[in-house]
């Protein structure tokens, strides 16, 4: 009896903590803003979408939960406690919807409009409201009945529905890049993405594709998999030599084929890229927290900015190709001078002070103190594109110099400058990250005692990954700068270094390929969804906490953090190769 | 140990560099000062009113600096989401307080006026934090410590971004208590209202919670467990319903500090927290992290340098508008700081063993 309602409760408990977290989802206004896109058009909105997937998630998780107190799965337990969960999600949005209707919660919440109301009434007022808590159970059964199928579909099902969604994400995005390909495309195009979202013929068609797929997988995916590490070393080469020119294909056309506005996207997230890769150093490599790191982007920018503007402010009127190296150089200087005091305080307060550091730069540059030089509040203007080939003389302020050759002044240009630093960077990263310097990082970030004692110079190796770090810092700022041909102080904030830390974060410390996905998931995937970009950084602050206490060790762990995962086998590998 | 040459130049160098540091920091400040008492710009009022409004503002960072300083001597862990709890408990008393307006009620009877939007703060600020405590500090209570601060940072963003979808991102005016406006002379010299109302109101708040600190059972359990939390648990002291309350109190004291914040500046919005909350966290290690008289006395030191600093310091060698740089000098303060004298002005009173 007693267990029975510890399982009531314990379901109820899900349904309360659903029921708020959908509350919160409209109050924040998501789910009003959400609604302006479809997942399938005219079936799903994305708002919908989300607070039914909460209160599925709701179902899903108290089925869990009932499977775990009683140690093994209960058709009947489950089912019910899903029930119960989404029933009560649902009477709580209800409830929510009955006292917004009576009371003006407008007064103190912006978000409790009437458009809010007549989404979750699905446009009918209060005598619909029956409806949401029907709708709770029936989601909250759905989501314990998830959890009852056998792995072989779950699987696939999962993957089917993720797959969806993102395809829904996009689908402007693929139907503009499609219908530019030519009537053909354009067609298929029409009949599979709809002005916000999927069609629901699209929409079927992925899910099916998919779910067919992953089947297929899960019968043959080991046979293929055997097949291949069977082939001979020279097979397995040319295969990954195919791979390689294929991705190199595809990035070099992607900048024609997708318009600036992609292209602009990309860069972005190359620059991110970039610093991401720069703060893997301190971060994950040396395990020193940077919260200034926007000091090093901005001391970058405005170097090239100072170094090639041929607005007011514009010092020399150099080319890009020696304003960089420059901004890089000084920025790794600034890394040194900002470095040196602070890299004997303790850990923590690292973070702390460096913050300091780069709201400090960011105050001066925009202070009237220094408005003489770099531009106080009006910023730095007129910045000189890169030019391949030979510019033409400075002939007086407020007019670019002439360049006679191709000048990379369009994001689609800028693009390849993004993205050849990127490559470049990241194999300075990988190459430091296996060098004698990169064990020496790794060293003081585990235990600074034990690498002091074992002969590692702390201050000067903290001081090498500060300063490279900086140097990436100041590449991505002069970068930066040429593509959006202006700089402002007040882009010098510190959300720029929380990006870059939750980017780094999300897609694991030290490791790179991490860097790469984190910066896709959080810079790229805000960029190009409006809708989402207005709850970024919420939606950063969530993952912040969600990666900390699920997966410390990011979306990509590095290999050194998985060996220290896995003790037991990297003692076996060590002791084969020294076989 | 025998180092190599090339060794022993670069620490030469470090130690070089920063005596330079030191050096240039003592010089911008003697310099500045004789230059701006030599051209005898502002009157001897002026600098009292200065230092008054100092006191005031630094009064308000000690509240705040509390709460930092608390957690840290427990937690050895940087609640950065603290400046947001402040911010919370600012619009929690903003709704209350605009109501109670609407209704006459603040205008008939302005102290209740002041004391039920303060205690309603209060309260809000401690259920936010407790639940922050609950969700994302203490799953990773044992992680390393890179884990608790980054989950920190996440709570931060969380709550700004979430008030700032709650209640948009415009800045709200906070209402004005009429009784309050104007002016009193103390000593000769005329102070505003506000000012000594929210100097006496910080203090008043700081002398409750030393004495629940000192003199209760859950301040002895609270210094038990900053002490040694193992040895705590064993005398018999429940350590997660300390930490909570560590937590509850630290956030009680920022949300009153919300509320006197926004009466001086009159502006409420989701971003306030953040700058008040890194220069409390200054004041909190300037007076000696872990140590309560010592956030109190960092607070309004650091009040009275960013309200004088401007003028005295800097206007001396030549810096035009220099109150834009006030914030500057907060954080160049904090640098220093952990510099030269990361234990603080009163010592900070942490155990050394690590957590």
């Amino acid at each position: 009896m007693q267990k029975e309602n510890f399982l009531w409760w314990s379901a109820v408990k899900a349904g309360l903590l659903g029921g708020v977290i959908a509350i919160f989802i409209c109050l924040i206004g998501m789910a009003e803003v959400f609604s302006k896109r479809d997942v399938i058009e005219k079936v799903i909105t994305l708002g919908q979408f989300v607070l039914l997937a909460t209160i599925v998630g709701m179902g899903f998780i108290a089925s869990r939960r009932t499977s775990g107190i009683l140690g093994q799965n209960r058709p009947l337990h489950n089912l019910s406690s899903g029930l119960i969960a989404g029933l009560v999600t649902g009477l709580m949005l209800a409830l929510f919807v009955l006292i917004g209707l009576q009371v003006n919660l407008r007064a103190v919440f912006l978000n409790a409009t009437t458009p809010l109301y007549n989404i979750l009434t699905f446009g009918k007022g209060a005598g619909n409201i029956w409806l949401l808590p029907v709708i709770g159970a029936v989601g909250g059964l759905s989501g314990a009945a998830f959890l009852l199928l056998p792995d072989v579909y779950r699987r696939p099902l999962t993957r089917g529905l993720i797959f969806v969604i993102f395809m829904a994400f996009f689908s402007g995005l693929f139907r503009v890049v499609m219908i530019n390909q030519g009537p053909g495309m354009s067609a298929a195009a029409k009949s599979l993405f709809g002005q916000t979202g999927l069609t629901m013929g699209g929409a079927l068609l992925f899910f099916f594709g998919i779910v067919a797929l992953s089947m297929l997988w899960n019968y043959m995916g080991k046979g293929i998999q055997t097949r291949i590490s069977g082939l001979p070393k020279r097979g397995q080469i040319s295969l990954r030599v195919m791979a390689a020119i294929l991705i190199l294909y595809i990035t070099l056309m992607l900048p024609s084929v997708s318009g600036a506005f992609i292209s602009q996207v990309i860069v972005t997230v190359a620059l991110f890229i970039l610093m991401g890769l720069g703060l893997n150093i301190t971060l994950g490599f040396a395990g020193l927290l940077d919260l200034g790191f926007v000091a090093f982007y901005a001391i970058g920018a405005y170097t090239v900015g100072l170094l090639t503007s041929y607005g007011p402010f514009g010092l020399q009127h150099v080319s890009f190709w020696v304003a960089v190296p420059i901004a890089v150089l000084v920025a790794m200087m600034s890394g040194a001078v900002l470095g040196l005091p602070v890299l004997g305080v303790r850990g923590d307060y690292l973070a702390i002070a460096t913050l300091g550091f780069g709201e400090i730069v960011r105050l001066l540059a925009g202070s009237d103190f220094l408005a003489p030089y770099f531009g106080g509040p009006q910023g730095i203007i007129g910045i000189q594109k890169p030019c391949l080939g030979i510019l033409g003389p400075f002939v007086r302020v407020d007019v670019p110099r002439v360049c006679n050759g191709i000048e990379l002044g369009t994001p689609q240009t800028i693009y390849f400058v993004a993205i050849a630093s990127a490559l470049l960077i990241a194999f300075v990263a990988w190459r430091l990250r296996e060098s004698r310097l990169g064990r020496a990082w790794m060293a003081i970030r585990e235990d600074e005692d034990v690498a002091e004692a074992l002969g590692v110079n702390l201050i000067q190796t903290k001081l090498l990954a500060y300063m490279l770090g900086a140097a990436f810092a100041g590449l991505g700022g002069a970068i930066f700068a040429t593509l959006i041909g202006s700089i402002f102080a007040t882009s010098m904030q510190l959300l720029v270094s929380i990006n870059v830390v939750a980017l780094i974060v999300v897609g694991g410390m030290g490791s790179i390929p991490g860097v790469i996905v984190g910066a896709i998931a959080l810079i790229g995937l805000p960029e190009l969804l409006r809708e989402v970009s207005e709850f970024r950084f919420l939606i950063y602050g969530v993952t912040l906490i969600a990666m900390m206490l699920a997966k410390p060790e990011g979306l990509w762990p590095s290999q050194a953090t998985k060996r220290e995962l896995h003790h037991a086998d990297a003692e076996n590998v060590t002791a084969e190769t020294l076989v | 140990m025998r180092t190599s040459l090339s060794e022993r130049l670069l620490d030469l160098a470090v130690s070089g560099f920063l005596w330079g540091f030191r050096i240039l920091i003592v010089a911008v400040i003697l310099i500045g000062t004789i230059a701006t008492i030599r051209t005898g710009k502002y009157t001897g009022e002026q600098w009292t009113d200065f230092v008054i409004f100092g006191i005031s503002q630094g009064s308000i960072y000690a509240l705040i600096a509390l709460g930092y300083t608390m957690v840290y001597g427990i937690l050895r862990m940087i609640n950065f989401a603290h400046g947001d709890i402040f911010m919370t408990g600012a619009f929690a008393a903003y709704f209350l307080a605009t109501w109670m307006t609407g209704t006459g009620f603040i205008d008939n009877n302005p102290v209740l006026g002041l004391v039920i939007p303060v205690l309603f703060a209060m309260a809000v600020s401690a259920g936010i934090a407790m639940l922050v405590e609950r969700i994302a500090y203490r799953p990773v209570r044992n992680a390393p410590r890179l884990v608790p601060l980054i989950s920190a940072i996440g709570a931060s963003f969380f709550l700004e971004y979430a008030f700032r979808g709650f209640f948009g991102p415009g800045k709200y005016a906070y209402p004005p208590i009429k009784a309050l406006e104007g002016s009193w002379t103390i000593l000769g010299t005329s102070v505003l209202k506000i000012q000594v109302i929210v100097t006496i109101a910080a203090f008043i708040m700081m002398a409750i919670l030393y004495s629940i600190v000192m003199y209760t059972k859950v301040g002895k359990a609270m210094r038990a467990v900053s002490e040694n939390k193992d040895t705590a648990a064993l005398m018999g002291i429940d350590v997660n319903r300390i930490i909570v309350s560590t937590f509850a109190l630290g956030a009680a004291m920022a949300g009153a500090a919300g509320v006197l914040f926004s009466l001086v500046y009159r502006q409420v919005d989701f971003f306030m927290g953040f700058t008040p909350g890194i220069k409390a966290f200054t004041a909190a290690v300037l007076g000696g992290i872990g140590n309560i008289p010592g956030a109190m006395v960092g607070g309004l030191v650091l009040g009275i340098f960013e309200s004088v600093g401007p003028s005295l310091f800097l206007e001396g060698i030549g810096i035009t508008r220099p109150y834009q740089l006030k914030d500057a000098i907060a954080f160049t303060m904090l640098v220093m700081i952990l510099l030269f004298r990361p234990s603080g002005i009163l010592g900070e009173r942490i155990t050394t063993k690590k957590a």
